[in-house]
């Protein structure tokens, strides 16, 4: 792999810059692998990253039926943070927001990972307490968390509505400064590159149509392109996951949803941290495009089909207006929607499976993004050793049996 | 934006309703008799079909009252919608990103 840096970038100046590398090659399938992970978004390339560098598993493809990041990973808003109430998801996504800290480095790859702060408002008496009791939650699990009062909301976000007369004022807000945003498709294209010049092959285009078994252990899958057999398959294909599951036969607690997302025209820098707002429900960043990235809930259908209802991007902008007035004349300029698969208890499934040597990691509903470098770590881990790791031990199939949830609804600063 | 049918009020907006998910989700009739597993797979398994999709719906900004629907989570096509204890009508025989029959 050629290396980024300042030398390469002045010795790419003098032919114009035409003559960069691809960042990864498009091999033909090979007959067999160690592993196969379905799915190339930002978590399944980050699973056959941490195979080939921690595990030292480099005979592993990366299967996508459409382009790698082309799904929830390019459709996201961004948003990094770990300031979870529980402390199983605590330590999960702190992982990974550690990772993340870390990643342009170990990437040779610039994510853009920009630590701007992210503030959790609080709009009534019950959100204040839910709030404050989860900056000491955080903080006893070693995450940085604090409280802030009303004034100090509005000097942290100047443009931010802090009139005593709306309907749902601002009572203080929770902020972990320690997150912020990244660039979602640098993200894929950092681990498609890093894994690929680890000896990955990802292979676009290549839809898996079924899962072979022999007796009860994998054995391969059935693609567009022909049988590739495989000692294991690692399923990571967010809204699709029941679809692959049933292949093999394995129901999921897992329902597919809409979750939409918008931008406006680009501005100039008006908002440098990031917003997120449970009761009117919206949440707020800017890129460095100048775009305002909005988001908010999912449609309450069932849906495959990347798109939602316009009511719901109604509803999320009468939340923007109310806490942000001087949007009121922004124009919008794209909506798009993903397909999140959620869960019972807003938590994932990064687990084993019924069937021997076949592992899915599903289940991030509406937020999957900030987990992007941790799942893959703990997934990788989990696939290589044949059992979970211990960040990931409660995040199992099983618990939908054991009853012991890691329910994350309305724990989790926001809600789903 | 849908269009539902409620069986009651007659052609209604999709911001009256909320999507209840799978249906004919039976309550099972001898609970005691249950393992663990079959707790887990009626409390919280779903069939989260691609394709056609037999559905709940609640009429909340309505008449309040729950009927079943069959939708296509592909296109969003709406086939139909029935009353509660109605006889489930077929689904369609073609897939929901065309009109042609599957056969």
């Amino acid at each position: 792999m050629a290396r980024f840096s300042i030398y390469s970038l002045a010795r790419n100046a003098f032919s114009h810059h035409e003559k960069w590398p691809k960042l990864w090659r498009s091999p033909e399938p090979k007959p067999s692998y160690d592993v196969i992970v379905v799915g190339a978004g930002g978590h399944g390339l980050a699973t056959a990253y941490y195979l080939a560098k921690e595990h030292g598993i480099t005979n592993v493809a990366v299967l996508e039926k459409g382009w790698l990041g082309g799904g929830n990973t390019g459709r996201n808003t961004t948003i990094i943070r770990s300031n979870y109430l529980w402390d199983e998801s605590a330590h999960l996504y702190e992982h990974a927001l550690k990772l993340w800290e870390g990643l342009s480095q170990d990437l040779n790859f610039n994510c853009m990972v920009s630590q701007r702060g992210v503030m959790n408002l609080a709009h009534n008496l019950h959100d204040k307490r839910e709030a404050m009791r989860r900056v000491n939650a955080n903080r006893l699990n070693g995450i940085d968390a604090e409280w802030l009062e009303p004034h100090e909301v509005k000097a942290f976000c100047p443009i931010i509505n802090d009139a005593k007369d709306v309907r749902y004022p601002i009572m203080g807000a929770t902020l972990q400064r320690r997150g912020g945003v990244a660039r979602h498709d640098a993200v894929a294209w950092g681990y498609a590159r890093a894994a690929d010049a680890r000896g990955v092959d990802i292979i676009q285009n290549c839809e898996v149509t079924g899962l072979i078994r022999d007796g009860g252990r994998i054995a391969g899958v059935e693609t567009t392109r022909g049988t590739i057999r495989a000692k294991k398959v690692a399923l990571v294909a967010a809204g699709h996951s029941s679809v692959l599951a049933k292949m093999a036969d394995i129901r999921l607690p897992v329902e597919s949803h809409p979750l939409q997302a918008l931008v406006s025209e680009p501005l100039k820098p008006v908002i440098d941290c990031v917003v997120m707002s449970n009761a009117v429900h919206v949440y707020v960043s800017q890129s460095d495009k100048g775009e305002l990235v909005m988001g908010a809930g999912i449609d309450s259908y069932l849906s495959y089909a990347q798109r939602g209802s316009f009511p719901i991007i109604e509803h999320q902008l009468g939340a923007c207006m109310e806490l942000f007035p001087i949007f009121s004349r922004v124009r919008m300029m794209r909506t798009w929607g993903g397909i999140v698969d959620v869960c019972p208890d807003a938590s994932p499934i990064i687990s084993k499976t019924p069937v021997g040597g076949l592992y899915i990691n599903c289940g991030w509903g509406t937020g999957g993004f900030k987990a992007t470098p941790g799942s893959g770590w703990v997934f990788a881990h989990t696939i290589a050793r044949d059992e979970p790791h211990r960040l990931n031990a409660a995040f199992n199939l099983d618990r939908f049996r054991s009853g012991a949830l890691v329910d994350e609804h309305g724990a989790a600063a926001v809600a789903h | 934006m849908l269009l539902i049918h409620c069986p009651w009020c007659g052609p209604r907006d999709e911001i009256e309703f909320r999507c209840g998910g799978e249906a004919h989700i039976a309550r099972p009739a001898d609970p005691t008799a249950l393992d663990d597993a079959q707790w887990a797979d009626f409390l919280f398994m779903r069939t989260n079909p691609k394709g056609w999709h037999r559905e709940r719906w609640y009429h909340g900004a309505g008449c309040r009252r729950w009927f079943n629907g069959i939708r296509s989570t592909i296109t969003h096509e709406i086939v139909g919608f029935y009353k509660m204890g109605e006889t489930p009508p077929p689904l369609p025989d073609r897939s929901p990103a065309s009109t042609k029959p599957t056969r």
